[in-house]
């Protein structure tokens, strides 16, 4: 079963992956890419990563797939679907890629860590491999203890690992990285308002475009309009 | 069949690779973007799938990261895409030979 829906959500994925990049029409390409995300949280949730596939879905697949469309409705891209593909050049690529792949099962196939299944998982999901280190004290670290930790769900882990205040034993804390990443957003933000931004020419009002180009109202018909 | 680590590694490198050649083959700016971000959501699917089979949790927490800067990196580069667009009235890379030695 578990097998079934691991070729359904991966097949799908790729896809819409391939038709991202060999659609000509840009807002088709779009939805294909969302389509491949939605895919991809399919996979998260195989993965027990519950919290990251809602994220997924709603932050990349729902606000920046929405920008992605927005701004391709903007800029008119009609012309370029009717560029001639350079046959040579996709060839190339394609060789480029089936490199970086053959690469990639090379040192898949080496290495043996790579074979194991879930059922070969430790019970617990947060529990070490290694028993030299102890699962106790980390999830102590995050303010509970094992047992408590193991009933936890996925939220509420990746909650506490993000939020740990108690590094003494040498855990990773989270807190500065997610504070530094509100000031990233801020700058982006900042940056893209500024990038944006028209230039400080006087340009015409809408008002004066349209008293220029139609023909003036009537005062009653304007005080009309105004109520 | 019983699925492995390596399958999801597979499917990730299988999806990097679809976005490395939708960088190099497509000239839409606007298409090469969207690979740019299929390659990062495949580094974000291997970032889970070792998350999952090592047993620890940072993996998620990382790719949480990840995804929030890839939203701030778009929005960003979006805001780059149409300011070249209002100056240049394309988004085709073969049009944008401004730095071309």
């Amino acid at each position: 079963m578990n097998a079934l829906f691991f070729w359904l959500f991966s097949g799908g994925m790729i896809v819409c992956a391939l038709a991202v990049i060999l659609n000509r029409n840009a807002v088709a390409s779009a939805l294909c890419f969302t389509f491949s995300i939605v895919f991809m949280a399919g996979l998260f949730v195989m993965l027990s990563a519950f919290f990251l596939a809602a994220v997924q879905i709603l932050v990349t697949a729902g606000a920046v797939m929405v920008l992605f469309l927005f701004i391709i409705m903007l800029l008119d891209l009609t012309a370029m679907e009717h560029v001639p593909r350079q046959k040579i050049w996709m060839g190339f690529t394609l060789l480029l890629a089936l490199g970086f792949l053959l690469i990639v099962a090379k040192v898949l196939a080496a290495t043996p860590l790579g074979f194991m299944t879930e059922n070969s998982l430790p019970a617990s999901y947060t529990t070490e491999l290694e028993p030299t280190k102890a699962p106790v004290a980390k999830s102590a670290a995050q303010g509970v203890t094992q047992a408590q930790w193991d009933e936890l769900d996925d939220t509420h882990r990746i909650g506490r690992l993000l939020f740990a205040t108690d590094t003494s034993d040498g855990k990773t804390s989270y807190v500065a990285p997610f504070e530094i990443t509100s000031l990233l957003i801020l700058v982006a933000t900042i940056g893209v308002i500024v990038l944006c931004k028209q230039d400080d020419r006087p340009r015409p009002s809408k008002r004066e475009i349209i008293t220029r180009e139609a023909p003036p109202i009537e005062p009653e018909k304007e005080t009309a309009l105004k109520h | 069949m019983e699925i492995t680590l390596n399958h999801y590694l597979a499917v990730a490198a299988v999806l990097f690779a679809i976005g490395l050649m939708g960088v190099v083959m497509r000239r839409n700016l606007l298409i090469i973007y969207m690979s740019l971000e299929m390659m990062l959501q495949a580094a974000n699917l291997t970032f889970v799938a070792f998350s999952r089979f090592n047993g620890y949790l940072d993996g998620q927490v990382f790719v949480f990261f990840v995804i929030t800067v890839a939203a701030a990196e778009v929005a960003v580069g979006l805001a780059l895409i149409v300011a070249l667009y209002r100056l240049k009235r394309t988004t085709t890379t073969q049009d944008l030979t401004t730095l071309k030695f």
